[in-house]
């Protein structure tokens, strides 16, 4: 396979990145090139729409037209985008807290509304900008700086969300999985339809550290030992899924998208678009 | 013109967004404003525009944002409620400098308040709801007529300043039927494009020589970053104390420079008056009835009516006050008009306060009577 190069894809004069020694959002972040660069999307035609949060500051470092939104609010932003101009692919990077927290009511009206977006969630299961908060996918019991006794609320699982409110593309994938990851990403943006991948990432610094999990290296590790390939996750006995979670594409559902609604909506309207 | 019309000034707001060239709304049900996203509903699918009810008022007001970055002319209406819950973003769109209108059909409040009924009590939430320091333009129009040309007039300010620009109408005028006669065309305000290509150095917040920068649409081939984080000329993020004083300067005076070119007043009986009621929208009616009811009698009173009410009137202020006794200030609300034209006035002269916040509009004999007493002829 002839080697790739993915510089292009980055504003290097706007590197070295913020975020901190093994973390797991760079990986993520060049999962995300390697999906574009395999689908042949075009640079001057393809938006990358952020909210606010580690995550989010990737749109920043890619050389695209980017959009750094208000905290929750990348995917309403996007709407507007892909309606606008239904030329432009539209790729969105929010975070845990972002999406699912604060941009919540966002996430689920958008799997409804069925815009033709790419929507790629990386869980670190922590706000890791401020400093290590609780985030709605922190698990049970683990430790927050606003949960100094261990976290008391049950986390979502952002995928049954997304599959229960009607997204047509459902995956997860981790910082590890860096090729399967890239792969789900481009079956979502083949999906013409709101697509949804969570990116199972690392944070050594802020949630990694206070629950002694290890650094970057470390929680990679976990990662490979306790993420399971839907296929055999399947055939997994209840007992032998404890402490341990499926990777994979979960969801592809045919629906037609929102744009493709709306111009019939247009044609009945009598207009033209 | 067209032929003659009974229309309702909410329909003339969405009539006045489509000959303005909006072809994007997203809103989100509320009261008063409603019959402007109905509107919309039914006459953009016929123009190949786009609608969408979103789920709540912030993304509509998200979706606004990013069509107009996508370059489209973008649209969103609402009322006091949904402005509250939208001043997050009207802060990213006055940082990040992308044009689009917002429609405040003011109803009362605090809260739920009373849903269907008028009030004027928004006029400090929309100059100063978003945290942090940015101006703001707003318009209030009158008539329906009048809300037909000012929502034009918002629309082309949004895209020659690159800001949102808010139409503050209120429930009197979103609801009332007036006879009207609409323009075929009207002059438009194009979207500012770039002059330089990327090898020539462009850069996207780099403003023109009106303070304004041409900021490229997406999609244009130019990989511009778009922040609600202060930014240089670049777009993208600085730290520097200095970029950051630029930035809030320059947002401030590519509108303060233009001067009172944008504040529109309209003066009524002023010539030879010695006192004057001050107003805006819908009570500025009542208060024109108000005023030639006292000429009738003999009282030298005339209206100064406030069509640009951000940025305020100052200098149109400030010029009555030296030649007039007293001023009146009449508003639906505890009084909020009252506080910025007694800042305006310099203690040059009296300012009263004839407020109303029981549900119902003003009328003539209650300004009337406040008129009277303003100029010693106790009722």
């Amino acid at each position: 396979m002839m080697e790739r190069s993915y510089e292009k894809y980055f504003r290097e004069n706007r590197l070295p990145h913020i975020w901190c020694p093994g973390c797991g959002n760079g990986l993520a972040m060049k999962a995300i090139v390697m999906a574009i660069e395999e689908k042949g999307l075009s640079q001057d035609e393809t938006v990358i729409v952020s909210g606010i949060g580690c995550s989010s500051r990737a749109s920043g470092y890619m050389d695209f037209d980017t959009l750094h939104t208000a905290h929750g609010r990348a995917i309403p932003f996007a709407t507007g985008i892909k309606l606008a101009n239904p030329k432009l692919h539209v790729i969105v990077i929010t975070g845990d807290g972002d999406c699912t927290a604060i941009g919540g009511n966002h996430f689920i009206h958008g799997c409804r509304r069925n815009v033709d977006l790419t929507v790629i969630m990386f869980n670190n299961e922590i706000y890791g900008m401020t400093g290590g908060q609780g985030s709605p996918t922190t698990p049970l019991g683990r430790l927050t700086t606003t949960a100094p006794y261990g976290t008391s609320v049950r986390p979502f699982d952002a995928c049954h969300i997304a599959m229960a409110a009607g997204a047509t593309y459902v995956a997860r994938s981790t910082a590890y999985h860096v090729r399967h990851l890239a792969k789900l990403i481009g079956e979502g943006i083949d999906n013409k339809g709101f697509s949804f991948i969570e990116a199972y990432v690392q944070c050594p610094t802020a949630y990694g550290r206070k629950n002694r999990l290890g650094d970057g290296g470390a929680m990679m590790k976990w990662m490979r030992d306790n993420a399971v390939q839907l296929s055999a996750w399947e055939k997994l006995p209840e007992e032998k899924r404890q402490g341990k979670f499926p990777i994979g594409c979960f969801l592809k559902r045919e629906a037609e998208d929102f744009n493709m609604a709306y111009n019939e909506l247009v044609n009945r309207a009598g207009g033209a678009r | 013109m067209s032929k003659a019309r009974l229309m309702q000034g909410n329909e003339a707001c969405a009539e006045g967004a489509i000959a303005a060239g909006v072809n994007f709304f997203a809103g989100y049900p509320i009261t008063p404003s409603t019959e402007i996203a109905e509107s919309m509903a039914r006459l953009l699918p016929k123009k190949g525009g786009t609608f969408l009810q979103m789920e709540d008022e912030i993304a509509s007001f998200g979706a606004v944002l990013g069509a107009s970055l996508a370059g489209a002319k973008a649209m969103d209406a609402t009322s006091g409620p949904g402005f509250s819950l939208k001043q997050e973003l009207i802060g990213y769109g006055a940082c990040a400098e992308i044009p689009c209108v917002l429609v405040d059909v003011q109803r009362v409040g605090p809260s739920t308040g009373q849903p269907t009924a008028p009030s004027q009590g928004d006029i400090m939430q929309v100059r100063w709801g978003t945290h942090g320091d940015h101006p703001v333009i707003a318009l209030s129009p009158w008539s329906v007529r009048e809300t037909f040309d000012l929502t034009v007039r918002a629309v082309n300010y949004s895209e020659r300043f690159r800001t949102p620009v808010i139409l503050l109408m209120d429930e009197m005028v979103g609801h009332l039927r007036e006879r009207v006669e609409l323009p075929d065309s009207v002059e438009i305000y194009p979207r500012r494009h770039p002059h330089q290509t990327r090898a020539e150095g462009y850069e996207p917040y780099n403003p023109d020589p009106d303070g304004v920068p041409d900021t490229a649409d997406f999609g244009q081939g130019y990989h511009i970053h778009v922040t609600g984080l202060i930014h240089d000329g670049t777009g993208f993020p600085s730290g520097s104390p200095t970029v950051t004083r630029d930035d809030i300067r320059r947002l401030h005076e590519k509108i303060s420079s233009v001067g009172e070119e944008i504040i529109h007043v309209e003066e009524s009986f002023l010539e030879d008056a010695k006192y004057a009621v001050v107003a805006i929208g819908g009570t500025a009616r009542t208060a024109y009835e108000a005023v030639r009811e006292a000429r009738a009698e003999g009282i030298p009173v005339g209206l100064l009516r406030l069509i640009t009410v951000w940025p305020f009137a100052d200098a149109a202020l400030h010029r009555l006050a030296e030649r007039v006794d007293g001023l009146l200030v009449a508003e639906l609300s505890y009084g909020q008009l009252v506080r910025e034209v007694e800042r305006a006035v310099h203690g040059k002269t009296e300012v009263r306060l004839c407020g109303k916040y029981d549900m119902t509009s003003l009328t003539p004999a209650e300004i009337l009577a406040d008129i009277k007493r303003m100029a010693g002829r106790d009722a």
